[in-house]
């Protein structure tokens, strides 16, 4: 007889794999991916497509010649270059995007080890990279998505620009607001992926449904930002309205729910969740109100990410009947 | 309402759930261990050659925790000698030839039980250990001196490995040796409460353990959430006491006893016929006729899976106990044990070793700890060696339940890592301890 296999229990596992909570992650974006080339016309799912193809090919090359284990089948770098394209405008450069592909794979995740060793969000540093980059040009030229609405056109570049709402909410700026409804369904100006707050909450339930994510963060993170800017409505906006304004707009929905919960960036416990979600809806907050950006999304997740080890230090479980500690 | 404890939802697998356990034919040769306890080996009594009978003496116990070893068949002495354990070290061993006769040793009498000494005495005399898998020498837990302590007995029947039906069956096979075993409880440790914790995947145990309830016998019903049967889990969910770490259950006033366990002593105080057979569960994938069996104990893996039909497909992996918890053999010559309450044998797509892929963070293995634990700092401290980290988190507390490793998405070995760590910081206080002398 042959010999058997010896190894630690347990000698059963879960079906759940990293490719497969990655897998559920990916249909959770879906929605968001419909809904934003219904809105910014067919550019938008081919950006999609050539963020995720260069951040698959970057980690591929990156871990082929250096003779590391090849690790694209795990699927995080089709989510990272889905996030990274729906937090850009639809009208950026190709060039640019690869380029922000490029960094959040390359730079952010695997000169710090690779999946699971990164500290920050690849994504939103990426995002926030190219954004820092090309402030006055590409990453700040927002179209009239009422005039890609349903076209299925190329979006085009030198569409008229329009302002995204959070400008429009900066105290003494003038300028209209989109309507409530059309808010909720994305019809506003901003990144491809971000607008359509409906789209991205179905996504969310999704994956609390599917326990990919807990509804710690997501939750936290949107009803500090409504609490606050309750507290905050200059003239000529009910309260409600306002913060409800605050909720719909920028990235804070895919931020709050796809960025902010990301397993590697943000702390273990539900207690750290809370912590860095609130964190994350005072920062942005803060930033929206009275800093010099109109959006605080992106900087007050990177922000967080860096507090992320000191907080699970903090805030570890109680282990049943643990004994003090002398 | 309690909070829940966490724990992870697994395939039951009970195929042998409605299998009345069948006698096992007396095997050629048994080959019996000298420490299926916990705590010293018991010290052979015999030697090469001698004539023994079932239920005969053949090694003391070797200090106070301990268990004698009695003869499971009879026939002669073939050999007292050391033999590789499944754990990778050495131990001593009595290997006995049958005769076929099964002739039952003369020194099998009912014991005289006249007070709570003679009980304890009876109890340590039957070679008992607990039987769901512990081994844990029963009369060293039964000896509290003052059965005052006792506020309430917790009957393990929860069974929450899957595949495991043993427990099941003496529940529902032998539920006149429970109750009987029962009324002992009563009698000579004073027991005012009985709680019988069942898992309701069971519902026929639940039933004929219902049967037994009165005003200080009850059944408790819990959920079909691995792990109900851990000791401390067990307690929390049947009297809402935690356990505190560096305690027994007797602390905070609780007994523990496997249902097997306590229909073995009933039997042993009625026949006088100490621990020589086990009923345990045979499955796997790889196994022809899974089934409940009746085996001499020391009756090789091999043997009784040749009793069960044989193999459908070649074994690749074979352990004692659950798949959660059980330790794998490295081939079938392993002995049945007093605490072996199945054997599973695994075809080769099951006992394909997972492939680790790196930790993302996910948390997983925390909400999954039934003690509330963090395998993935354990991981990482012990990867560099922070010992600190390892005690502040109490890894000390780890049960090896499996939870963790079931659910990880990356696929990593957690209770290793975890088994690693707790022997790294045992090395760490020893030192300590050293140190401040």
């Amino acid at each position: 007889m042959s010999k058997l296999t010896l190894s630690v229990s347990p000698h059963i596992r879960s079906r759940l794999t990293t490719g497969g909570i990655m897998l559920d992650v990916v249909i959770a974006l879906i929605p968001a991916l419909i809904a934003g080339t219904v809105i910014f016309g067919l550019r938008a799912l081919v950006l999609t497509a050539v963020c995720v193809a260069s951040c698959m090919l970057a980690e591929f090359l990156f871990e082929f010649i250096l003779k590391k284990p090849l690790t694209i089948n795990d699927l995080s770098a089709v989510v990272t270059g889905m996030l990274l394209a729906f937090n850009l405008p639809v009208t950026i450069p190709f060039w640019q995007a690869v380029l922000g592909s490029v960094i959040a794979i390359i730079v952010v995740k695997q000169l710090f080890g690779g999946l699971g060793l990164n500290f920050a969000n690849p994504a939103i540093t990426a995002r926030i990279v190219l954004f820092i980059s090309f402030a006055n040009t590409s990453m700040t030229h927002w179209i009239d998505p009422t005039r890609t609405f349903m076209s299925f056109n190329w979006a085009n570049a030198d569409m008229a620009a329009s302002a995204t709402p959070l400008a429009v909410l900066k105290p003494g700026s003038t300028g209209s607001l989109p309507s409530l409804m059309n808010m909720l369904l994305g019809i506003e100006g901003g990144c491809i992926g971000e607008t359509c707050a409906l789209a991205l909450i179905l996504g969310g339930i999704y994956l609390v449904a599917r326990k990919v994510i807990s509804f710690h963060i997501p939750v936290v993170f949107v009803a500090t930002v409504f609490v606050l800017s309750l507290l905050v409505a200059p003239e000529g906006y009910s309260s409600l309205e306002y913060a409800t304004y605050q909720i719909l707009s920028g990235g804070l929905m895919i931020g709050a729910i796809f960025m902010a919960t990301d397993y590697v960036t943000s702390p273990t416990t539900s207690l750290g969740k809370i912590i860095f979600a609130l964190g994350c809806g005072v920062i942005t907050f803060a930033i929206r109100i009275w800093g010099s950006y109109p959006e605080g999304v992106s900087f007050s997740i990177l922000f967080m990410n860096l507090l992320v080890p000191f907080i699970n230090k903090l805030t570890p479980t109680k282990p049943l009947g643990g004994a003090k500690a002398e | 309402m309690l909070p829940k404890l966490n724990g992870v939802t697994l395939p039951h697998r009970k195929n042998t759930a409605k299998m009345p356990a069948v006698k096992m034919t007396p095997p050629r040769l048994v080959t019996i261990p000298m420490n299926m306890h916990i705590g010293a080996p018991a010290v052979p009594c015999v030697k090469p050659g001698d004539e023994v009978k079932v239920g005969q003496l053949i090694a003391e116990a070797g200090g106070f925790v301990s268990a004698p070893v009695h003869a499971s068949v009879s026939g002669k002495v073939k050999s007292v000698a050391p033999m590789l354990a499944s754990t990778g070290t050495e131990i001593m061993a009595i290997t006995i030839e049958s005769d076929g006769e099964m002739a039952i040793s003369e020194d099998c009498v009912a014991p005289d039980i006249t007070d709570y000494d003679s009980f304890i005495a009876a109890v340590r005399a039957s070679g008992a250990v607990g039987l769901g898998g512990a081994g844990f020498p029963t009369a060293v837990k039964l000896d509290v001196k003052d059965t005052s302590r006792i506020e309430q007995i917790i009957i393990n029947g929860a069974e929450c490995e899957p595949y495991i039906t043993s427990d099941t069956r003496t529940m529902i096979d032998d539920a006149n040796l429970i109750a009987e075993g029962i009324e002992l409880l009563k009698k000579w440790l004073n027991a005012k409460q009985v709680i019988i914790g069942i898992e309701k995947n069971k519902p026929e145990a639940i039933k004929a353990m219902s049967t037994l309830c009165d005003d200080t016998v009850s059944v408790k019903v819990l959920p079909s959430i691995y792990p109900q049967g851990g000791e401390k889990v067990l307690i929390y969910n049947c009297t809402g006491k935690i356990v505190p770490e560096g305690k027994l259950p007797i602390d905070v006033g609780v007994i523990v006893l496997n249902c097997t366990t306590l229909a073995f002593i009933a039997s042993y105080v009625k026949t006088g016929i100490p621990l020589v057979n086990k009923l345990m569960t045979v499955d796997g994938s790889a196994v022809a006729e899974p089934k409940n069996v009746i085996v001499p104990i020391g009756t090789s893996m091999a043997d009784v899976f040749d009793f069960c039909g044989g193999f459908k497909e070649e074994p690749h992996k074979a352990f004692y106990g659950g798949p959660m918890m059980g330790i794998a053999v490295p081939d079938l010559s392993a002995p049945i044990l007093k605490n072996t309450n199945a054997i599973i044998a695994l075809n080769k797509a099951d006992s394909v070793l997972p492939e680790p892929t790196p930790c993302i963070r996910c948390g997983k293995c925390v909400k999954a700890c039934p003690l509330k634990l963090m395998p993935v700092d354990f991981a990482r401290a012990l990867s560099v060696k922070d010992v600190e980290m390892l005690e502040k988190r109490k890894v000390n507390l780890c049960m090896e339940c499996g939870c963790c490793s079931y659910v990880c998405p990356a696929r990593r070995p957690l209770v290793e890592n975890n088994k690693l760590a707790k022997a790294e910081l045992r090395k760490y206080q020893a030192a300590k301890k050293e140190e401040n002398k």
